[in-house]
């Protein structure tokens, strides 16, 4: 891999689900690219894409009635949409892996914890049991989790939901994948326990200079572990920045309206929290004009009418929006000093 | 990294306990105990049957026809032939059992594969499986069973592979229905994340977990199996005369029922407490391995 070609090279990415009356396209023209060693995050609300995106790059799209149905996936460079499902398999894993949502189902009940690292390991490494068995007790304590040997015989239920959220991580890493895709990995869990599963991935990050997807609504956790950041809405890309470009200057009405909805420090207790009113369009329908006009308190007739070009405004800052004016970005930062 | 030391349970305390939920569960159902007694005395008869009978089941002796039970040291009398009905009973179980577990195995590993393979493609493959299976339903059972018991010719193993056959679609179905619900969870997709094929999904992952259904369905299946294998008897197309199986006794006393009732009184009484046995041994498993039916 030469230095100057990106890790992961995503190119108007289309994934569509295809029911009986109507196709629901998931994703619509999705580009990104991702360096090695760099963490991106992928924020939005339900339903915009994000997850679909993250399992399209593991080609684990249930066809039918899902599709991806044009654009090119390059991971070093070769295009995975035109792997076949053999070639996936080896991929899957082994090059990329993937951290799921809801750790407690994310474990077979009927096996020990031990039997499906040591299946994990041994899926994509040629290594005797005894050997699968040595690396299970190391990532189980590379993951934190204590009293490695025994815990390998002991049964999911046996665990905690951030207990098995380490489990899943230390599965995902088995096998040492250049890309981590983890999708919304700490939701299912309570506030405490997904600091610490936070900062267990970021400590693993760091030790392995591991690229990571993360995908989130959690602002929160964007700012702490990423470094650039995807605003994702009706599976488009809104807007792409730096973390620290995009805290200091939001363009986009969306990410304005994320910001809002955030609690923070400053949040009054009595009154109601932000919200962004309507709901998301209905992606069975063709869209016209931008995909967030009929939610945009800013919308003016263009924003019907035609579909704003995804442009680069400062360097490694691009955004869909009509208008990209000071003068709005003004308006947040008065928000935020009225508090 | 902080050590998350509140689970430091021992895992022989812990496994214990998780074993124990079940089997308590299972023995605090009376029924079930009681099915699992008949069960496992059935068992024991059939395997040491030649230590259990004094007389040779085949061996006739026409002076000694037709005896009532407890003469001449007949327990259970004889038949028409002069064999001894006790030891016929014995040698029986043994038939009986045999063709119960051997259809349920034979059906059980063509209905598993077939449901696995159904419910987890789908499509296509579903639809043409699941309407064979349909089909096969289409046929009473005996039908069935007889129509291969004639192509197949008469024998014990014709008998285990015609109600093995007959048994198929249901095990397709049950264990169907169980893919479609297992494959739905959230591990399936990890396991395949991690670049695991379907054969391993389907026979490490899938499989599994359907075992509950499959055990229930497997033991109530040798009650069925054990009275189908009676009325194929029954008709003489199952086990031949002069070996013995719970059919063909109650079938060669059939003509004797007046003046020796005890012939068929107690072949049918060995059909109906094994059957009673196994049924009731299911229900108590279905129970215990049912979260939803917690007593």
């Amino acid at each position: 891999m030469s230095e100057s070609q990106p890790l992961l090279k995503v190119m108007n990415l289309n994934v569509q689900f295809h029911t009986n009356k109507k196709t629901i396209r998931a994703v619509n023209g999705l580009s990104f690219q991702l360096n090695k060693g760099e963490v991106i995050g992928i924020v939005g609300e339900s339903g915009s894409g994000k997850s679909v995106t993250a399992a399209s790059i593991l080609k684990l799209i249930p066809t039918p009635p899902g599709e991806i149905a044009s654009g090119e996936i390059l991971y070093k460079g070769q295009d995975l949409v035109q792997y076949k499902e053999k070639d996936m398999r080896k991929i899957r894993g082994n090059e990329i892996s993937m951290i799921f949502q809801d750790p407690m189902t994310s474990l077979n009940p009927t096996y020990t914890i031990g039997n499906q690292l040591i299946e994990a390991i041994r899926l994509h490494k040629k290594v005797s049991k005894k050997e699968a068995i040595k690396q299970a007790i190391a990532l189980l304590e590379m993951v934190g989790i204590h009293e490695a040997e025994k815990r390998l015989k002991m049964y999911p239920h046996e665990f905690s939901g951030g207990m098995r959220q380490r489990v899943m991580i230390a599965i995902a890493l088995a096998c040492d994948p250049s890309l981590l895709i983890a999708d919304e990995p700490t939701t299912a869990l309570d506030v405490t326990v997904q600091s610490q599963i936070m900062k267990l991935m970021k400590q693993l990050q760091i030790k392995f200079n591991a690229s990571i997807i993360l995908i989130t609504h959690d602002l929160g956790v964007v700012w702490e572990m990423c470094d650039r950041v995807i605003v994702m809405y009706a599976g488009q890309a809104m807007e792409e920045a730096t973390v620290q470009e995009l805290y200091e200057n939001p363009y986009h009405p969306y990410t304005w309206g994320l910001y809002d909805s955030q609690i923070s420090k400053r949040t009054d207790p009595n009154e109601a929290l932000h919200v962004i009113p309507g709901s998301p369009p209905d992606l069975s329908q063709p869209l016209q004009g931008c995909p967030f006009a009929q939610r945009c308190p800013y919308a003016e007739e263009v924003c019907f009418k035609e579909k704003p070009a995804y442009v680069e405004k400062n360097k490694g800052h691009k955004v869909a929006c009509h208008f990209q004016t000071k003068t709005r970005n003004l308006s947040r930062k008065e928000r935020d000093q009225n508090g | 990294m902080v050590p998350p030391n509140a689970l430091s349970v021992t895992k022989g305390k812990r496994k214990k306990r998780r074993e124990n939920l079940f089997l308590r569960r299972l023995f605090t159902n009376k029924l079930a105990v009681v099915g699992l007694i008949i069960v496992v005395l059935f068992t024991l008869v059939a395997i040491f049957a030649p230590f259990i009978a004094h007389f040779d089941p085949t061996k006739m002796d026409v002076n000694d026809a037709l005896q009532s039970p407890g003469q001449d040291g007949h327990l259970l009398g004889t038949d028409s032939y002069g064999r001894d009905v006790f030891s016929r009973i014995v040698f029986g179980a043994r038939v009986s059992l045999f063709v119960g577990v051997g259809a349920v195995v034979v059906g059980g590993a063509i209905g598993i594969i077939l449901g696995l393979i159904s419910g987890f493609y789908g499509g296509w493959v579903d639809s043409v499986i699941m309407r064979i299976m349909d089909g096969m339903y289409a046929f009473p059972f005996i039908l069935l069973a007889i129509v291969l018991m004639t192509v197949l010719g008469s024998g014990l193993g014709n008998v285990i592979l015609a109600i093995g056959i007959a048994n198929v679609p249901t095990f397709s179905r049950i264990v169907r229905g169980q893919v479609l619900a297992v494959k739905q969870e959230e591990f399936i997709e990890v396991t395949r994340s991690l670049g695991a094929g379907d054969f391993n999904l389907l026979f490490k992952h899938i499989l599994p977990n359907c075992s509950g259904p499959i055990i229930v369905y497997g033991t109530m299946g040798i009650a069925g199996a054990i009275i189908s294998e009676a009325a194929l008897s029954f008709l003489g197309l199952g086990i031949q005369p002069p070996n013995p199986s719970w059919g063909n006794i109650l079938q060669e006393g059939r003509d004797y029922l007046q003046v020796s009732p005890h012939i068929c009184l107690f072949s049918g009484m060995a059909i109906f407490l094994s059957v009673l046995g196994f049924n009731l041994f299911g229900d108590g498993l279905r129970d215990a391995l049912d979260p939803k039916t917690r007593v």
